[in-house]
């Protein structure tokens, strides 16, 4: 396949970027896109330019390394992440865009890469169960229906990739946050401290300057590990039940 | 009370001004629609007329519309103040944008459909709140009660062809804001369940369908007589 | 040098418990005077971070992903073992011990596999208190499955993301222990020394990976948690970023390296479709239960196979070749990995590998689904099936799915003693970066318990045993030995950035990877060995006189990071070689094709092997030396394995 890539570039954080353009040839369709980007970058070295940087770490789904804004959506044309998205998906001859996450939360640090931490502390802030190691109950000690775990079990599939965060008209990260408030809301263990946690990672969130949720199901609709919009009604409820009940 | 001010100010607390605001707009519509159906009653305007003169003059409902007031200004004001921080929120904006698949062009563009029936609702509180209020309306008597005939302004007015489109504009605005205002509402609120919002969803479409084309129909019906 | 493991007396199922009392103990008011270093935040890393933190010491922690959570322990899909016996059949602490030893051929210690499996059952109880959602059985009770040819069903398992939650249980923990302050993360920063001062570790030399900025950290002792170093076959299951600089730079500073060629291959992943590959996708062995391994019998038909001339439904029922239920009557496609990874390997060198390389062999389903129905084999294998197809484009509802080997674990690792110290005081490893627990070969469902068991339920008690021994005054960093990593490290990378040659940085990665591959891989054997220790020496002449870098020194700059880490691996491949050359043996993972049984299985020698090779650093270009750590097995008799 013969493709014309349009990647943004940006040497650093506090520095312009722009887009350019690249023609590349020889691509094999079983290539996955990732590894299209590693020949684009081999060719450049080898030309003596600097390689597209761009985050990536376990290349199977899992790790929420990866990102990039293709053509218009976040992780490319499928609901998957980029590093399982395959040339097979494209056309030889296609124009493709690569952009960085746009969002103020998170700033660009250089080319595609941007800089996530405002995640880990969001979580930092009260995604957790407070229990320390050591000294816990057996783990038959509560019995927790199955649809229950399953369901908390599907909240926490997140991957933390931001790709809600990307897709939001308002960069807003509610699907990440209310993933969080769900996992550990639904749980016996973690009911405990449900009002605390859900009011302190809300005000987290507030303050790292993510959007507000407009309803659009833009996160959930390209989110790859189909988080549902149903964590972010459940987040509202838990949040003003926390705020106007306790 | 801080925690009353932190709450309604961070995203969520906003977000849930935004709903319930709008839950109470969407009753305003009905009750309006229910007066203005009165204009298409064949008696010359008097039912529709001893109708206005009831809405500005009983206390209760006086009070209701000082409510209904501050609901507008508040759901206005709050979701232009939302729309900047969602902006900001953004940042430097993507080169190519494609929508979501399910995802609808209303849910996208609330702010753009918000500011066409904002600019509907000025025009509208001009040519009739406010002659109703403080214009020189001509009286008209039935019986033994004189009331304003507000009748006589509104048909005047959809006897203008303009007028009549530039209504029919704002009323597909107002359906395609409803079309995800309705059901975006009762997420906000929480209130997303497996068996229930398919039938949320479903009233809600039915709902931003049917409501603004009734609104529709009168000054078009009354301007094709 | 004698290597001490520092294992304490009596019965095995005490040694544990006494141990613990008989350790020092800090009192916990002077607990905030000591700093401790994690280098890592997987299972091991996160889990040490957040249990030394909640006990008051003062952590850093140091991981090179943008965030503690990205680690690599987050692939692992399967589950995790424990001995609750929750199934009520037959399992115990001895019976885990026993069969991880077993599975481990006999080349592992004994004290610290039997506290792994005692402290097993803490880590589910751990667990699920932190809100990790195990599957469950309708009754709310947790669920377990047999899984890699185990005789209990003892393992616990989170969809099939069980590595994914347990970390996120870990970093939970972690990131509640940020936000008291007692941890300070240091995200996108790569160790690159370690310090020793008076003989002990006291720092580490880190590279802000955004900045460039070469940094020191002082500290009581440092943690590695870094993984594995299955990166050096270039192509693995690992993570594009692991890497094994922080342990192969512990090594050069005094710490011995242990058993360096035990490298496990994993037998079901996709293989690889060319050139262009970067990575290999682990598929989960419970495929294996219902899908049937197969290559043509003939070659003349692989052929046709790989040209694409014919597809693999047109070969008849008699001309395939059904190799691991024809060889392994008993077991038949469920032998262990190292048993089906090999006969892979077999068939295919033998000509008959199907797909376009010739490098892969058919799991097929097709009879599974005709037995059970379609319905069936989705609800058990739908996701796989879908990641397959994402992958490959090929429907495996449809056309067999096809599969090869391919490194997925190593075994070796920091040698450590019953402490997890490594030979150089105040230095400890956890997790897959030490050599412990696994023997020659790991049991499937067994790094995650003995990543959590090092972090949750060791480290904590060791660490103690070693800190009330250490004054509280803390090593300034402008002191001589700081300077002198720091330094180093620069001038490191100063060379690599001013070699100005014409290759870029993976074209070294790739020809070491097919050299490893090819002889230090699935098979090995004197020769081959021979050879590639030249053929590495080789890339690594190249490599220093031919590598061409862009991009600066104080920059975000990824080129330059995988050259650095390329360099270790560069030095250690030739010690994974040297390993594999003097253990004249076949165990586990370790297959010298000089060395098996009539059936093709690895033949073991304990009379000559039943040891640890601990490997000494002696200076840039000499030798290294080997000692000895007996292995003695008192509870577990040795025998040889059999899956016929």
């Amino acid at each position: 396949m013969k493709l014309t890539l349009k990647i943004w570039r940006q040497k650093s954080a506090g520095t312009q970027g722009k887009f350019i353009k690249y023609e590349i040839d020889n691509i094999s369709e079983d290539t996955s896109f990732l590894e299209m980007l590693d020949q684009l970058n081999v060719e450049l070295e080898e030309k003596g330019e600097e390689p597209v940087h761009f985050d990536h770490d376990c290349r199977e789904g899992i790790c929420g390394t990866c990102s990039l804004y293709i053509n218009g959506h976040p992780h490319g044309p499928h609901q998957t992440t980029t590093c399982q998205l395959h040339m097979r998906s494209f056309k030889d001859g296609d124009t493709i865009t690569i952009e960085p996450w746009r969002a103020k939360a998170f700033p660009i640090i250089k080319d595609l890469v941007v800089d996530r931490s405002a995640f880990d502390r969001i979580i930092q802030s009260g995604g957790y169960i407070s229990v320390n190691t050591g000294g816990t109950p057996d783990a038959n000690e509560i019995p927790i229906p199955k649809d229950v775990a399953s369901e908390a079990m599907d909240a926490a599939s997140c991957i933390g990739c931001g790709a809600c965060v990307a897709a939001c008209k308002n960069a807003s990260a509610m699907l990440f946050v209310s993933a969080k408030v769900a996992h550990l809301g639904k749980l016996p263990q973690g009911e405990v401290e449900r009002h605390a946690r859900v009011q302190r990672m809300v005000a987290q969130m507030d303050e790292e300057g993510f959007g507000a949720c407009t309803n659009t199901g833009a996160c959930a609709a390209e989110c790859p590990k189909e988080i549902s919009l149903t964590n972010i009604a459940l987040m509202n409820r838990h949040y003003f039940n926390a705020s106007f009940s306790h | 009370m801080s925690w009353l001010i932190k709450t309604l100010t961070s995203t969520l607390g906003r977000k849930l001004i935004m709903s319930l605001t709008g839950l109470f707009l969407i009753i305003f519509l009905l009750v309006h629609l229910a007066g203005n159906l009165q204009l298409l009653k064949d008696d010359g305007g008097m039912a529709f007329n001893i109708y206005a003169k009831f809405m500005t003059s009983n206390p209760l409902i006086k009070t209701t519309s000082y409510i209904l007031y501050a609901t507008f200004i508040i759901h206005i004001l709050l979701s232009a103040l939302l729309t900047i921080n969602n902006l900001r929120a953004r940042g430097a904006g993507y080169k190519v944008n494609r929508l979501s698949e399910g995802v609808t062009w209303s849910s996208k563009n609330m702010g753009i459909l918000g500011t066409i029936i904002f600019i509907f609702l000025v025009a509208h509180l001009k040519h009739f709140w406010y002659e109703m209020h403080w214009g020189g309306i001509p009286m008209v008597t039935y019986e033994d009660v004189t009331v304003k005939d507000l009748y006589l302004v509104v048909a005047t007015a959809y006897g203008e062809l303009w007028y009549v489109l530039f209504y029919v504009v704002g009323m597909i605005a107002l359906g395609f804001h409803l079309y995800h205002g309705f059901q975006s509402a009762f997420q906000t609120l929480g209130l997303n369940h497996l068996k229930y919002t398919p039938a949320i969803k479903v009233v809600g479409i039915g709902f931003s369908l049917i409501v603004p084309a009734l609104y529709a129909l009168i000054p078009l019906l009354m301007y094709l007589s | 040098m004698i290597l001490d493991s520092k294992t304490p007396d009596g019965p095995i199922a005490e040694k544990w418990t006494r141990h613990k009392f008989g350790m020092k103990l800090v009192n916990p008011a002077n607990k905030r005077k000591y700093d401790v270093i994690v280098v890592g935040t997987g299972l091991a890393g996160a889990s040490a971070a957040a249990s030394l933190a909640e006990l008051g010491y003062n952590v850093k922690a140091f991981c090179f992903q943008d965030s503690p959570r990205r680690a690599h322990s987050i692939a692992a899909q399967g589950g995790i073992n424990a001995a609750k016996n929750y199934q009520n059949d037959g399992d115990s602490v001895f019976r885990l011990f026993y069969d991880t030893v077993k599975g481990g051929d006999y080349r592992s210690r004994e004290a610290n596999v039997y506290r792994l499996a005692e402290v097993s059952t803490n880590i589910i109880d751990q667990c699920v208190a932190q809100g990790v959602p195990f599957a469950r059985e309708y009754g709310g009770l947790l669920d377990n499955r047999s899984f890699g040819g185990a005789q209990v069903s003892r393992t616990f398992y989170a969809k099939g993301q069980t590595g994914q939650q347990l970390l996120l249980g870990a970093y939970s923990a972690l990131s509640r222990q940020v936000n008291t302050g007692k941890v300070k993360l240091y995200p996108r920063t790569e160790m690159l020394d370690v310090v020793i001062v008076d003989g002990k570790a006291r720092g580490i030399v880190a590279r802000n990976l955004i900045t460039g900025v070469i940094d020191s950290h002082s500290a009581h002792a440092v943690l590695l948690c870094t993984g594995g170093y299955g990166n050096v076959f270039y192509l693995s299951t690992n993570a594009m970023g692991s890497n094994a600089t922080a342990a192969w730079r512990a090594h050069k500073k005094g710490a011995l390296f242990a058993n360096p060629c035990y490298t496990q291959i994993h037998p079901t992943c996709i293989p690889v479709s060319g050139e262009h590959q970067s990575k290999l996708t682990l598929m989960s062995e419970s495929l294996r239960n219902d899908g049937r391994v197969w290559v043509p019998k003939s070659k003349e038909q692989a052929e046709k196979i790989r040209t694409g001339e014919i597809k693999a439904g047109s070969i008849a029922e008699e001309d395939r070749d059904y190799y691991l239920e024809n060889r392994y009557p008993a077991f038949g496609n469920l032998v262990p990995r190292d048993v089906a990874s090999r006969n892979a390997k077999d068939v295919c060198d033998d000509g008959r590998g199907v797909g376009p390389t010739g490098l892969a062999v058919y799991l097929d389903f097709a009879d599974a689904i005709q037995r059970d129905g379609r319905d069936t084999i989705e609800a058990k294998y739908g996701n796989l099936f879908d990641i397959y197809e994402k992958i490959t484009g090929e429907n495996p509802y449809n056309v067999p799915m096809k599969i090869y080997p391919a490194v997925h674990y190593t075994m070796g690792g920091l040698w450590v003693d019953y402490n997890l110290m490594t030979t150089v005081p105040g230095l400890y490893a956890l997790g897959e970066a030490n050599f412990s627990d696994h023997g020659a070969n790991r049991l499937g469902a067994s790094a995650l318990m003995q990543g959590l068991a090092d972090g949750y339920f060791v480290i904590p008690y060791a660490i103690g045993d070693y800190l009330a021994t250490m004054p509280y005054d803390k090593v300034s960093t402008d002191h001589e030995a700081f300077r002198e990593a720091r330094d180093k490290v620069d001038n490191d990378i100063k060379k690599l950035l001013n070699i100005n040659g014409s290759k870029p940085v993976d074209h070294f990665h790739k020809k070491l990877g097919k050299v490893m591959w090819d002889y230090c891989g699935m098979a090995r054997n004197a020769d081959g060995l021979k050879k590639a220790k030249k053929l590495v020496q080789e890339i690594r002449d190249e490599f220093w006189s031919d590598l061409k870098l862009t991009g600066g020194y104080d920059e975000l700059n990824m080129s330059l990071e995988k050259a650095s880490r390329l360099v270790d691996f560069l030095e250690l491949g030739e010690l994974m070689i040297d390993d594999a050359s003097l253990r004249d043996e076949s165990c586990g993972g370790h297959f010298r094709s000089e060395h098996q049984t009539d059936e093709g299985e690895a033949k073991r020698d304990d009379e000559h092997f039943a040891f640890v090779a601990a490997w000494e650093y002696k200076g840039e270009g000499k030798p290294e030396v080997m000692y000895k750590e007996d292995l003695v097995f008192e509870n577990v008799k040795l025998t040889q394995r059999s899956y016929k």
